[in-house]
């Protein structure tokens, strides 16, 4: 099963990578990793993607806080959320094949962010799951350069997993 | 009005505010002007080693025979790249240490400079944190931070890379009067809830059982785990580095499990119904292979570190704090009761398996390293405070199976790294923590030549150091691998070496050795009896083994305790 934690952290130089070397030389199996600022300058977010069939959840936690940078990790899997990837893709697209192209661009509320003689960059905002399902229907229109983030997240409701307390402890 | 103050003051003097008294370092380029401030500050005494991993060693074995933290010192480039060994040694036995690197000057970070290398990247992972320092300004409350989180919560070394420039520089100092670690905050008191879950499970048990690893000394719980066992007539199984948690003179005292553990604390281990493990990391030496280890057993964990429970061991009843307070909020609701049945038919396997065997020593006319043993046992415990290093190897198990263990603190080996070459100089740290103990260094002959090196230190600080070198022409480990599951295929493992005696008369130590059994006792008694420094060489029989074993992987049930015999192919 798909595990996504969040994790907050000081960004302080190096602390990338502290936590990729921590999966590496523990044997974590990281399905993706997305590092950002957060609404506090100094702490940085990252969300993980883990696969709990084979790397220990509990485990990634617990190793994630013996960093001392590491403010806070919450498994937020089980919490009602909101998933996104981003996903920009270039397609091969002759002036005969645009026409369906966009339509179904415009199905999944992708944008089309570049027009070129035989080719369009779109990019699409979304679930994991949609992004899939995306790229597997442009996919045979001839896909010549895709570029892909990890996932963020975040938990719906007034609940927060706000950096602004760290800050005010420190 | 505070005046300005070299980024070299400020280290030593933040060394004199964390009460500093010895480091152990070695000079050279990049943490030069280090050593220019040094001799304005008379409190902080320098021990010059001959090469950096004794200075780290040296640090560790101060820190674990005194509690405090120990500091090493050393220069970027090969003396940082030389402490390495002995920072991990540190990560790995959670020994309090501050080790101190120069490095080069911030605008060469990056150009392969002369002497530069990433030492913060290198000490990533075998430090508990680390840190590169390039503005002047860091450097109070980065010392400051360092000393706080080597010595608290699950202690470990911590690294402090500075760069030359910020040495040099000068700055008004501004000493924070406390940390600001928003993100380390380790939990001391154990969970109520969860105590009375063990409490419950203590009262249930039928074969209870203690596991008391280096928790117990790192939190100096010794009272509160013998007011436990007393109590509840539950015995105690100690760890390589629970060695001195618990007295081997008392009645509930059952010695060492694991891989050279007695055979009755393996069978008690997989015989029991409750299992209580206080600060003990279910390393793999002791547990054999994890899936049939104590299969019958509920299992409490008790440990400071939380990413340390549920690692290698399923656990019922997890308890992260400091194992003394867990022990006291335990103590204050747990009720008597008695287990002396279950002791008993421990101590039945107990009298199967060591007394015929005179403590396993074969029966044999030779000069087994048995003998060195049974005397070194009685006459340190006559002879008054003591603090014994061990080295890595046959002798180590030796030590820990052989000598009666009845003082905290007082065995101080490599246990999780298996480091050779730890024991020389960890009896250097260890002698300035306990300037009025006996500090015995006992290696083997492949051990003691890793880090030979360091009697001129000894002799240079003139620490009465006692060594004994358990010499068995062999990497006896090893070796003894080798004829159990190699095909007694000896590849690489027998050893020639200098005659020792002469190797320290070099150094201006005196030096005896011992062939025979009967020169045992009037050569460690000479030990005693020779002021300062002396070397004692045992010439033991070649081809003994530490017996009882487990097979490397295998499981604790399994265990050889005497060597098979041969089979001709």
């Amino acid at each position: 099963m798909k595990h996504t934690l969040v994790a907050l952290m000081q960004d302080h130089p190096g602390v990338l990578n502290r936590v990729s070397s921590l999966f590496r030389r523990r044997g974590f199996n990281i399905e993706s990793l997305s590092v950002g600022h957060t609404e506090t300058p100094g702490i940085s977010r990252m969300t993980i993607v883990i696969d709990s069939t084979d790397t220990s959840v509990e485990q990634v936690s617990k190793q994630l806080y013996r960093l001392i940078e590491v403010l806070k990790v919450s498994d937020v899997t089980a919490d009602p959320n909101v998933s996104r990837e981003l996903v920009m893709l270039k397609v091969h697209a002759p002036a005969s094949r645009r026409a369906e192209i966009s339509s179904l661009a415009d199905v999944f509320e992708a944008k089309i962010v570049d027009v070129a003689h035989d080719s369009l960059m779109l990019e699409l905002t979304a679930g994991p799951d949609k992004v899939d399902n995306f790229v597997e229907l442009v996919r045979p229109f001839g896909i010549r350069e895709m570029v892909r983030t990890g996932r963020v997240a975040m938990v719906r409701g007034s609940n927060t997993h706000s950096a602004e307390s760290y800050v005010r402890s420190a | 009005m505070s005046e300005t103050r070299s980024g070299a003051q400020i280290m030593c003097e933040a060394l004199i505010r964390e009460g500093v008294e010895v480091m152990f370092g070695y000079p050279g380029g990049a943490i030069m002007p280090f050593y220019h401030a040094l001799p304005e500050y008379p409190a902080l005494h320098h021990v010059l080693v001959r090469h950096e991993q004794a200075a780290g060693h040296a640090a560790e074995g101060y820190a674990r025979a005194s509690g405090k933290v120990g500091v090493c010192v050393a220069t970027s480039g090969p003396g940082a790249t030389n402490l390495v060994t002995a920072i991990a040694d540190a990560m790995m036995d959670s020994v309090p240490m501050v080790a101190i690197t120069g490095q080069v000057a911030a605008q060469f970070i990056g150009k392969d400079a002369f002497q530069e290398t990433d030492v913060t990247g290198i000490t990533q992972p075998i430090t508990k944190h680390n840190y590169l320092v390039t503005d002047v300004n860091d450097i109070a409350y980065v010392m400051k931070e360092a000393f706080h989180i080597a010595r608290s919560g699950r202690p470990g070394p911590v690294l402090v890379d500075i760069a030359k420039n910020a040495i040099v520089a000068r700055t008004t100092p501004q000493w924070p009067d406390k940390v600001n670690l928003p993100g380390y905050k380790p939990n001391y008191e154990g969970n109520r809830r969860q105590i009375r879950e063990a409490i419950k499970l203590i009262n249930d048990a039928k074969k209870p059982l203690i596991l008391a690893g280096r928790g117990i000394q790192l939190s100096g719980a010794f009272a509160e785990l013998r007011e436990l066992a007393e109590r509840t007539g539950i015995p105690v199984i100690t760890t390589l580095h629970g060695i001195g948690a618990f007295p081997e003179n008392h009645p509930l005292a059952l010695g060492m499990p694991g891989m050279h553990g007695w055979v009755h604390n393996n069978r008690a281990i997989q015989e029991c119904d409750l299992l209580l493990n206080l600060g003990s990391r279910f390393d793999d030496r002791v547990t054999g292979k994890t899936s049939s280890f104590a299969p019958n057993a509920k299992i409490v964990h008790v440990d400071i570190d939380p990413s340390e429970i549920g690692k290698n061991i399923r656990v019922d009843v997890p308890i992260v704090g400091d194992v003394q307070n867990v022990l006291r909020a335990m103590l204050e609701e747990l009720p008597a009761r008695d287990a002396t049945e279950w002791v008993r038919h421990i101590h039945a396997i107990r009298d199967q398996h060591i007394q015929k065997q005179q403590y396993n020593r074969p029966d044999t006319d030779m000069f087994m390293p048995h003998d060195v043993f049974a005397a070194f046992t009685r006459i340190v415990n006559e002879r008054g405070p003591y603090r014994v290093c061990t080295d890595v190897g046959q002798h180590q198990m030796w030590a820990a199976q052989l000598i009666d263990w009845i003082h905290p603190h007082s065995h101080i080996t490599s246990g999780g790294l298996g480091t050779m070459g730890f024991a020389l100089p960890a009896a250097m740290g260890a002698q300035f923590a306990q300037p009025g103990e006996t500090v015995w260094a006992i290696a083997g002959d492949g051990g003691i030549q890793m880090n030979i090196q360091e009697l001129a230190t000894i002799v240079q600080e003139q620490l009465p150091i006692k060594i004994a070198i358990i010499n068995n022409g062999y990497l006896g480990m090893v070796r003894q691998w080798q004829e159990l599951f190699h095909d007694r295929r000896y590849s690489a493992t027998p050893m020639w070496s200098p005659d020792f005696v002469k190797v320290a008369d070099a150094y201006g130590i005196p030096g005896m050795r011992v062939t025979h059994q009967s020169q045992v006792e009037d050569a460690i008694n000479a030990a005693y009896e020779t002021p300062g420094p002396m070397l004692l060489e045992f010439q033991v029989e070649r081809e003994a083994n530490v017996f009882p074993m487990v097979a490397p992987g295998a499981s604790i049930s399994d265990m050889i305790t005497e060597t098979p015999a041969l089979t001709t192919v």
